[in-house]
């Protein structure tokens, strides 16, 4: 008997990814147009926050740089859609060339950032990151009243289901790369950097390169998805695409969740983007206030996030038996 | 094994290690003493890469390395136990252990090198699912020693590992610093417990405001007027 309920809470986890999986994927087949909608903007807040813990909930170091990639991302997408509206028309996954372009332009920038700002420590690369969001902002703002003359640009327009499967692959692929990053030495590397950085070194730890390398990967994913959204945006400009809230919404849906372990972000940007979503619709002009108490209130007496609330909750009810143990 | 020639070290404007020449033989403990502040540890750091000499020259078999990065010289031989232990606080004693085969090779053979450091060390076995900063005193010693040994090094350099650790522990961490040397580890030892550190040193040497003041076999040093007096406090 025992035997048998083993092997059936090793499937369980799985079995729920892959259940959560057909769900996603068959969604457009007889799900509403507002269904696709909402659930692509909450994968898109969970990719960022996914993203961002991938580097900053292991390291320490707080990125506040997500709206500079993916910024990067959608002008990538803005320019690259006007040279090639005509085969984004024949096919729309055309859009996938775009959008990997814009994943590495972002990690090429991520890469350079990294090479010269992940020496500092604490709140300077903080500020550093994001003063790159402003920089880049203001930069473009300059050159497009200068050059172009006008402040925005037009993106191609593509269906919405394209979007929300290019959108549902990229979080495929980020899940499958922070899932291995985090299994390898290198997920071991990141979380000792996180713990004592001087210690990392001692022990063999090529430290600023370890940083650099998964800065870069963790920006690829936001430059993707920052690729993708702006053909769904239809309309961008400088204020549209950096955005300093789509810097802080994914470190606050982070610490909610839980930075610990890989599926707290996850839970948090899910919950937190359909907070979002209802407090948006039903309270518009509350929507910030309770927002903002929601968030002190998480920072105040949920320090490990939900995934710790619920943690704490199952180790108490198993706790009998570990507490006579150690005792 | 190791050749420290004429290296001078600074912090800013400050000088710290003065032309020091020290030289490493293979398969000797060399201890190396001295007061707080005498440019011990940055001496240690030096030669693992940490801090950078302005001049001078360092090798190890044969190879120079001070111009290598910290990780380079680990993959080289050289693994640096640092003061204070400098553990992973919340990472499991496996992790920590782990972490130490980090560098190229010694994480293929972790595994087989884990055996030969639960071994040597019982105690982590038993602790290898904890948190490091759930430890004793003496056990994240031992822990901070068992993941120096997972890059199977040459050469170990250790820093203090009888600070703050009780009398009796003090003995075991210096009996198995010895074994270590039989197992053909060639040890680097700095410490501030001179009596116990010269009793099992091979060669030592005294390091006096950023200079060797002497150099000799431990039981020289032990019999010397100016080490029992400024030492000893004979």
């Amino acid at each position: 008997m025992n035997k048998i309920s083993f092997n059936y809470s090793k499937l369980l986890l799985p079995g729920i990814l892959l259940a959560i999986l057909v769900v996603l994927a068959t969604l457009p087949l007889y799900g509403s147009n507002y269904s696709i909608v909402l659930l692509t903007s909450i994968i898109m807040y969970v990719i960022l926050t996914v993203s961002w813990a991938l580097f900053s909930g292991s390291t320490g170091y707080i990125s506040l740089a997500t709206a500079a990639f993916f910024g990067v991302g959608i002008y990538t997408s803005a320019i690259l859609g006007r040279t090639f509206t005509a085969s984004i028309l024949a096919n729309e996954y055309f859009v996938v060339f775009i959008v990997i372009i814009g994943g590495l332009i972002s990690a090429c920038l991520a890469f350079i950032v990294g090479a010269i700002t992940l020496r500092l420590r604490g709140i300077y690369f903080a500020i550093f990151t994001f003063g790159l969001v402003e920089l880049i902002k203001n930069l473009l703002l300059w050159y497009e009243v200068k050059f172009t003359g006008t402040r925005g640009r037009f993106v191609v327009v593509i269906g919405n289901e394209t979007i929300y499967y290019v959108i549902l692959g990229i979080l495929l692929l980020l899940l499958l790369v922070t899932y291995f990053i985090r299994r390898s030495r290198y997920g071991l590397a990141l979380e000792s950097i996180g713990e004592h950085e001087e210690a990392a070194a001692h022990i063999g730890i090529n430290v600023t390169m370890v940083k650099v390398i998964i800065f870069a990967i963790s920006a690829v994913f936001v430059g993707m998805t920052g690729s993708i959204m702006a053909m769904r945006w239809t309309y961008i400009d400088p204020y549209i695409s950096f955005d300093p809230n789509l810097t802080f919404l994914p470190v606050l849906m982070a610490i909610f969740g839980g930075t610990r372990q890989m599926y707290g972000p996850i839970i948090g940007a899910v919950v937190f983007a359909y907070l979002e979503e209802i407090l948006l619709t039903r309270f518009p002009y509350y929507y910030m206030l309770i927002f903002g108490i929601v968030l002190a209130a998480t920072i105040l007496y949920l320090p490990n996030g939900l995934v710790g609330v619920v943690q704490k909750i199952i180790a108490r009810l198993a706790g009998g038996k570990h507490a006579h143990s150690r005792g | 094994m190791l050749q420290v020639k004429n290296i001078n070290v600074f912090y800013g404007r400050i000088q710290v290690l003065w032309d020091l020449c020290l030289e490493v033989k293979e398969g000797e403990i060399l201890a190396l003493v001295g007061a707080n502040g005498a440019g011990k540890t940055t001496l240690l750091n030096t030669i693992s890469g940490i801090i950078r000499p302005s001049s001078g020259t360092i090798s190890f078999l044969g190879r120079r390395i001070d111009n290598l990065p910290p990780h380079e010289i680990v993959q080289l031989g050289i693994s640096h136990i640092p003061e204070g232990r400098r553990l992973f606080a919340d990472m499991s004693v496996l992790e920590n252990l782990e972490m130490g085969a980090y560098s190229r090779g010694s994480w293929k053979t972790r595994q087989k090198t884990l055996e030969e450091v639960f071994h040597l060390f019982p105690r982590l076995r038993e602790r290898a699912g904890q948190p490091a900063r759930t430890l004793s005193g003496g056990e994240q010693q031992m822990l901070a020693m068992g993941r120096g040994l997972m890059s199977k090094p040459k050469l170990c350099l250790i820093d203090e590992p009888s600070n703050g650790l009780a009398p009796k522990l003090v003995q075991e961490v210096f009996q198995i610093i010895r074994s270590l040397r039989e197992q053909g580890i060639t040890i680097l030892l700095v410490e501030q417990n001179v009596r116990q550190t010269l009793e099992i040193a091979d060669r030592a040497c005294v390091l006096e405001n950023g200079r060797i003041a002497l150099e000799g076999c431990g039981e020289e040093l032990l019999k010397s007027e100016h080490v029992r007096k400024a030492y000893l406090g004979l």
